[in-house]
C-alpha cells in the first residue's frame, strides 16, 4: 500500500534530481513530486511515479530518463506507474514553485483561489514577467494539459498558468 | 472468461471515453479558433489517458495475451460498448459542445461513485480522473451558456444541437447485466439512481443558458449493446487504420 509520504533512499535522490520534466525542463520530477517511492532491492532500484494528468505524454520519456539516469549511476532500475495516491499540485516544492516561476510559468494557487480565477475572472495570478495581478485568463486550458493561458494586461505578456489540482 | 463481467464493465466505461476522445481529437487542427482547438484536444488526451489505464486493466483481466492496443484498437465495431452520445459527428460547434456537455455532467456524477469502488483500481482511476472531468465539466457548461445566452444565431444553434442529441441521454442511465452484477458485487455504480441528479442538473445549466429544456420522450439506444449508430463504423475506420495498417504500433 502506498502512502502520501514519499519513499525514497537518500543515496538516489541527487541522481533523480537530475531527471526533468521533458516539457518543463527547469523542473526536476523530485520537485514536481512525481517519484513517489526509489528504493534499492538486490541491487535493483524500484521506482514508482504518478503522472500529472492521465494523458500526460511526457510520461513514457520520464520513466526512459530515470532508468538512463540510473544506469548511468550503475543501478538497474524498474519503472512502475501507479495512479494511487492521485497526484496533485500541492507536491510541488518551494524550489519547484520557484523554478517554475523564474521559467515563465506561474505557480498554482489554491484551490479555491483557482475557481475564482478560472470561472470567475477574479485577478488573482501573478505575471511571472512583471509581478503584477492585473491579468486575465485566456484559456483554461493551455500548451500542455497542466496548464492554462493567461495574459498580463500590464507588460501585455502572455504566459502559462499551472493549474491547480487538488 | 472468469471475470467476464468485470471485463465487460471495464469496456463499458473505458469505450466510452475513447470514442468521445476520438470524435474531439477530429477537431485537432480544425477548432473554431486557436483556444477552443487546444482545449478540446486537451480534453481528448485526458480521455485518451484515463481509457489506457482501463484498457491496461482490462487487458490483465482478460488475461488473454491481449494488450491494451489491441482491446483499444482491434475489436469489432460491434464489440465496442459506448454509449451512441459519444459518437455523433462534430456536425458544428454547437454539438461538439452539447455532446460534450451532456456527457461531461454524466462523468462527473459516475466518476464521482466510482470513486468508492470496491475495487482497487477502479477506484484509483476514478480519483484521479474525476480532477481533470471537473475541469472539462467547466469548459462545456460554459460554452453552453456562451452559445445559448449569446446571439440569436449561437442561440439557435445551441437550442438544434441539443434537441438533437437529447434522444441519447436516456441510454447513460440503462444497466446491462455487467452493470447489475457489478453493483451487487459493490465494484460497480448503480446508474439508475443518478438519473434525477442528472436532468435536474442538466436543466438547471440549459435555463441558465435561456436554452429550452427538451421534452421529447422518445429516446435511442443500443450502444452498450454494441448496436451502434451509422456513424461509429467511419470513425472506427479512422480510429483503426494505423494500428491495422502498422500492426503492433504502441500508444
Amino acid at each position: 500500500m502506498v502512502t502520501e509520504k514519499q519513499h525514497i533512499a537518500n543515496e538516489l535522490i541527487p541522481i533523480l534530481e537530475q531527471v526533468s520534466d521533458p516539457e518543463i525542463p527547469v523542473l526536476s520530477i523530485m520537485d514536481m513530486g512525481v517519484v513517489r517511492t526509489a528504493v534499492i532491492e538486490n541491487n535493483i532500484v524500484k521506482v514508482q511515479i504518478t503522472p500529472t494528468y492521465s494523458g500526460c505524454p511526457a510520461m513514457d520519456v520520464i520513466g526512459d530518463d530515470i532508468k538512463a539516469a540510473l544506469k548511468e549511476a550503475g543501478y538497474d532500475s524498474e519503472v512502475e506507474l501507479i495512479l494511487s495516491p492521485a497526484w496533485t499540485t500541492d507536491w510541488i516544492t518551494p524550489r519547484g514553485r520557484k523554478a517554475l516561476e523564474d521559467y515563465g510559468i506561474a505557480a498554482p494557487l489554491n484551490a479555491e483561489a483557482d475557481i475564482d480565477v478560472l470561472l470567475h475572472g477574479k485577478r488573482l495570478v501573478k505575471c511571472p514577467q512583471c509581478g503584477s495581478t492585473n491579468t486575465r485568463l485566456v484559456s483554461q486550458f493551455g500548451s500542455t494539459a497542466c496548464k492554462a493561458q493567461f495574459q498580463c494586461d500590464d507588460c501585455q505578456e502572455p504566459f502559462d498558468y499551472f493549474k491547480c489540482l487538488k | 472468461m472468469k471475470n467476464d463481467n468485470l471485463y465487460k464493465y471495464i469496456l463499458g466505461i473505458a469505450d466510452n471515453s475513447l470514442i468521445l476522445g476520438q470524435r474531439l481529437g477530429e477537431l485537432c487542427g480544425h477548432g473554431p479558433s486557436l483556444e477552443t482547438d487546444i482545449a478540446c484536444t486537451n480534453l481528448s488526451l485526458d480521455l485518451l489517458g484515463q481509457v489506457r489505464s482501463y484498457y491496461q486493466y482490462a487487458a490483465k483481466i482478460a488475461g488473454d495475451g491481449r494488450s491494451e492496443d489491441d482491446i483499444a484498437m482491434l475489436r469489432k465495431e460491434r464489440d465496442y460498448l459506448n454509449v451512441l452520445l459519444v459518437e455523433q459527428p462534430n456536425t458544428d460547434f454547437a454539438y461538439c459542445m452539447g455532446r460534450q456537455f451532456l456527457f461531461d455532467v454524466y462523468h462527473f456524477m459516475f466518476l464521482n461513485e466510482l470513486q468508492k469502488s470496491t475495487d482497487f483500481t477502479l477506484s484509483a482511476i476514478a480519483i484521479k480522473s474525476i480532477k481533470e472531468v471537473s475541469y472539462h465539466q467547466r469548459f462545456s457548461s460554459d460554452w453552453i451558456k456562451r452559445l445559448g445566452d449569446g446571439t440569436e444565431e449561437s442561440h439557435l444553434k445551441m437550442q438544434t444541437a441539443i434537441d438533437d442529441l437529447w434522444t441519447y441521454t436516456d441510454e447513460l442511465f440503462h444497466q446491462t447485466d455487467a452493470d447489475k452484477a457489478m453493483v451487487t458485487e459493490g465494484i460497480g455504480v448503480d446508474i439508475t439512481k443518478l438519473k434525477s441528479a442528472y436532468y435536474q442538473k442538466v436543466s438547471d445549466i440549459l435555463e441558465e443558458a435561456t436554452l429550452k429544456v427538451p421534452e421529447s420522450k422518445y429516446f435511442q439506444k443500443g450502444g452498450k449493446q454494441g448496436i451502434h449508430t451509422e456513424h461509429m463504423g467511419f470513425l472506427l475506420a479512422e480510429l483503426q487504420y494505423m494500428q491495422r495498417a502498422y500492426p503492433n504500433m504502441e500508444w
